[in-house]
């Protein structure tokens, strides 16, 4: 088959603007053909090249002590624990392919991430979602389609996950109109290495063959890089070749044999074939080696017969990964890929010339300098719009409601009710380490390669990112960090992922680049570094750009096993506190949302540096042996999480609980959401040494209560609510099974 | 006593199994790839759970078929100990070393959850350490663990006393309630006819420590263990 000849048509068809060709003719010394005109197409979309965020992304704080391979050098950041051990961690989204095909896109998501942390030498161990749907109520318009990609996603992570046997022990899970059409699928994976086996995805030793193992390339995902770095519109589902087919089974064996493989001592360089396939993995490598790298499109293990070089250079076909091999070592490579039923082949060899040569047989198809390919990818400062300010809202215009009813309102929207009808279909046991499992504020998990303890959570929040760019960037760091702090964990590093609408619009612009202003300043307050993420842009359907979703995925460490701390009330009898006491509107809330059906307001602001203190009093309470529960008060304010604690343990725990007179109306009092508090429960006879502790770090605390009883009741000034809390649990436990028409399987142990 | 822990393509709870029995008992246990043909010089057989094979046709239907698994029905006639838990049941199952078989889950979902399950037979090598009735507090993780079988079959597994565990509630009740999968009769385990040869849906080696909540499981492996000392002395 003849390639196409070039035409603006074809050039304009691959998203390359007139400057950026005249750049690559620049690069080639003359007009590239069809097969490098798909080269550059995939390399410099913004999928892999950044290059509309890449000014931004630079304003993260990316070194620490504890870094041993920085964001960007690498497939993922590797950060010491201690004791000779490190971990390899990483967020990254499939929103795109998901919006198309959920469960295959969501799948693929998670075997793309787990690729990423088993590339740098690390044993995956456990994964974390962070979901975004459109409505999901009966009545809601889109309703139906956005059930449907709930389930399929679920679903497709399950499968994937279950089947390779990783566990998904948290995450998070918002409905919200904005995502209607554009469901968000954010998948973060954690691994645990020795520092001295971190391996490197780079082309070293000239000569050195270069081996292809994983599945035979076939014509599935197609320039999905390129389809990732576009809006959704009506036709988007013609992309659906765009979006790959997901073998779990095949990754399960890839994995096991690289790891078996990087432990013989044989690999010289190791590269996954994610975004932009054979391309991105031969030109990086070659790139970061600072080679040139020789590969023959004849020698590709195929699954489909007549690919022309184009589409085999742009598959992406999954469970493909790029081996660099010390040359004399081919015998026992090959034994090791036979070993696990792998197709593999030596496609080429390392060079010395800087160039990355594709050829088919003996017919040279392109041509290219490697490194000129990565580094000289253009960059673009985008134009920001002016940010206006919102208005606070004016408490006068909010209706009082009736707030018996308005708890329960709120714990059975699928924003706030209980996830298990989700992390039920995720295997979260397996691997024997999930000691805090989805449903906390954190996830605790026991790392036995390592014999350490390591805290994540997973945080976003795209209403107040609306609302306020910079403050939401600031927020679900600080909310990230918070929660680590509750289950007693030192917060280590960060790893993001910034899901926006279309950079080319000044006002999207402007919302990327506040909240990474945001979240930097945040970062630098924790002293986490960020040690990677992914960019996903053009986040927008036919009814416009998503609400700005900046998501931060945070990791720590708990020192001794006691400190593990949960949300969940543990009994009755014990006291309850407030710490960080701070009043606020409604501004940005789930209950002005939920209820009064607006997004409004100014968000309340973080005080980072009361964040830190209240950070560090929590831990160090928590280490003294005081505290009995910790909580986060977020989404829904004070009540919704008192009602978590009640109804999160094994046990449903009732409460009484005195509010302090904030002098604000009782909507206020109940459901503000102002950052930076902390509910725990302390043993009575633990009251004095706890108060002392937080006194002198000089964080406001306040008892509150008491737990016990089956109901959660809240005084504030002359009035009382009283909740019965089986009520609660029914509603918040199972509305969404309910929503999902199939309801979850009811719990025996309550 | 030496146990050997199968691994197929796609077991993912080998790990799982060999370091409970190391590290939480103590005991001698070793990895054994499928392709191998001999289990000679190992007490117990342990096939794990996973997605053998990717379940791609039919959860086991694949691994039967496994060079191993020739040794492993001979072993079983010879009368040694084989534990098949969660994908190791289903090979099982497939491989005819037990009845039955396991189909998808009643709600059609993959469930991961505790579950309750009350010990029915204590005679077996597997649940010798219990008391019949006892309730186990222990995790599942399938899509496909709801047993069926013929009505005729079933009859002859509960009046073999060969149904180990039945799912059940908190206060060893049999109700709907308690019944994750949809099993019929509730059955969560059996035996084959000698005894030697046991299938679970549920994970005893995930219900070892105190810290991932339940250490009911330990009955399972401290039951092969007295068993081999009550064969030595």
């Amino acid at each position: 088959m003849k390639d196409p000849t070039i035409t603006p048509e074809i050039i304009a068809k691959h998203g390359i603007t007139p400057d950026e060709y005249a750049r690559i003719q620049g690069i080639l010394g003359r007009d590239p053909n069809f097969t490098e005109l798909g080269i550059f197409s995939v390399m410099w979309s913004e999928h892999c090249s950044y290059k509309n965020s890449r000014p931004e992304l630079k304003k993260f704080p990316t070194s620490g002590p504890r870094i041993l391979v920085k964001a960007g050098e690498e497939n993922a950041g590797v950060l010491d624990v201690g004791d000779g051990w490190a971990v390899a961690f990483k967020i990254e989204s499939h929103n795109h392919p998901s919006a198309v095909e959920p469960f295959q896109g969501a799948a693929t998501g998670v075997g793309g991430i787990i690729r990423d942390i088993f590339t740098m030498g690390a044993r995956p161990i456990f994964l974390l979602d962070s979901l975004r749907f459109g409505p999901i109520e009966q009545g809601a318009p889109g309703a139906a389609a956005n059930r449907h990609l709930l389930a399929g996603v679920v679903s497709g992570i399950a499968h994937y996950g279950n089947c390779i046997g990783l566990p998904t022990v948290g995450g998070e899970t918002w409905f919200d109109e904005t995502y209607a059409g554009n469901p968000l699928v954010n998948v973060f994976c954690l691994g645990v290495l020795r520092h001295d086996q971190i391996a490197r995805g780079a082309a070293r030793g000239c000569g050195n063959p270069v081996f292809y193992v994983g599945a035979e390339t076939g014509r599935d995902g197609l320039a999905g890089a390129a389809f990732a770095s576009r809006e959704l519109t009506e036709e988007s589902r013609e992309d659906r070749p765009a979006v790959q087919v997901g073998d779990p089974f095949r990754e399960k064996l890839l994995l096991e044999a690289c790891l078996e493989l990087l432990a013989s001592g044989c690999v010289a360089g190791i590269q996954d074939m994610g975004a932009a396939g054979l391309t991105c993995s031969t030109c990086e490598t070659a790139s970061r080696g600072g080679t040139g790298i020789d590969v023959d499109l004849d020698l590709v293990p195929k699954r489909e017969t007549g690919m022309t070089p184009y589409e085999i250079l742009l598959s992406e076909s999954q469970e493909r990964m790029l081996v660099i091999v010390h040359r004399g070592q081919e015998d026992r490579v090959r034994e090791i890929f036979e070993k696990w039923d792998l197709p593999h082949a030596c496609i080429g060899h390392v060079t010395d010339d800087g160039i990355m040569r594709i050829r088919a047989g003996d017919r040279v198809v392109a041509e290219i300098p490697a490194a000129d390919l990565t580094d000289q990818a253009p960059v673009y400062q985008r134009e920001a719009a002016e940010w206006t300010p919102p208005q606070e809202v004016d408490i006068s215009t909010v209706p009082a409601v009736d707030l018996t009813a308005a708890l329960p309102r709120l714990l059975a929207h699928p924003t706030l009710a209980g996830k298990r009808w989700i992390w039920e279909q995720y295997d979260h046991m397996v691997r024997n380490g999930a000691v805090v499992g989805p449903g906390s504020d954190a996830a605790v998990f026991y790392a036995r390669e390592c014999d350490k303890f390591l805290a994540a959570s997973v945080d976003g929040n795209g209403l107040v990112s609306r609302l306020d760019p910079r403050e939401g960037g600031r927020r679900c760091v600080a909310e990230a960090a918070r929660n680590l702090a509750c289950a007693g964990a030192v917060p280590l590093g960060a790893t993001d992922n910034l899901n926006f609408g279309n950079p080319h619009k000044p006002e999207i612009f402007r919302q990327l680049r506040d909240s990474v202003e945001g979240m930097a300043e945040a970062c630098r307050a924790f002293d986490t570094p960020v040690t990677g993420g992914n960019v996903s842009l053009y986040n927008e359907s036919p009814a416009g750009p998503i609400d700005p979703t900046p998501v931060v995925a945070m990791v720590g460490i708990i020192e001794e096993e006691t400190h593990i701390t949960r949300q969940s009330f543990r009994r009755a009898g014990d006291s309850v506190w407030l710490l960080g006491d701070r009043a606020a509107g409604l501004d940005a809330s789930q209950f002005l949302l939920i209820l009064h059906g607006r997004k409004e307001g100014r968000p309340p602001q973080t005080d980072l540096e009361a964040e830190v203190v209240l950070h560090q009093a929590v831990r160090d309470a928590i280490r003294d042996g005081l505290v009995r529960s910790a909580h986060d008060c977020a989404e829904g304010g004070i009540a919704v999480a008192l009602a978590e604690c009640c109804l999160s343990g094994d046990g449903l725990v009732g409460a009484e609980i005195f509010l302090p007179d904030d002098e604000r109306r009782d909507d206020e009092s109940l459901f503000h959401e102002a950052p930076g508090r902390v509910l725990v429960t302390i043993d009575p006879a633990d009251e004095e040494a706890f108060h002392d502790l937080v006194s002198l770090c000089r964080v406001p605390v306040r008892k509150l209560g008491t737990t016990g009883g089956t109901e959660l009741v809240i005084h504030l000034r002359t009035q009382t609510w009283r909740w019965p809390v089986a009520g609660l649990f029914e509603t918040w436990d199972g509305a969404l099974g309910a929503l999902m028409g199939t309801v979850a399987e009811p719990l025996a142990a309550h | 006593m030496k146990f050997a822990v199968l691994r197929f393509p796609g077991s993912n709870c080998d790990q799982d199994c060999l370091r409970t029995l190391q590290d939480t008992f103590g005991a001698h246990a070793e990895p054994v790839w499928h392709k191998e043909t001999s289990v000679a010089g190992y007490d117990v057989i342990i096939l794990p759970g996973g997605f053998s094979f990717g379940d791609y046709l039919r959860c086991g239907a694949i691994a039967r078929y496994s060079p191993v698994m020739a040794a492993v029905r001979e072993a079983a006639g010879r009368g040694t100990p084989v534990l098949g838990i969660c994908n190791g049941f289903q090979i099982l199952c497939e491989s005819g070393l037990l009845p039955g078989a396991l189909v998808r889950n009643r709600g059609l979902h993959f469930i991961c959850r505790q579950v309750h399950l009350r010990l029915e037979n204590t005679t077996s090598p597997f649940t010798r350490a219990g008391r019949a009735g006892q309730v186990l507090r222990v995790p599942i993780a399938h899509g496909e663990g709801c047993y069926l079988a013929d009505e005729e079959t079933l009859d002859r597994l509960e009046n073999e006393g060969r149904v180990a565990f039945r799912y059940c509630l908190p206060d060893g009740s049999v109700a709907p309630e308690g019944n994750p999968n949809g099993s019929l009769r509730h059955i969560a385990g059996i035996l084959n006819g000698p005894g030697n040869v046991l299938g679970l849906m549920p994970h005893p080696e995930r219900a070892c420590e105190e810290r991932l909540g339940s250490t009911d499981g330990q009955l399972v492996f401290a039951s092969l263990l007295e068993s081999a000392l009550t064969a030595v002395s």
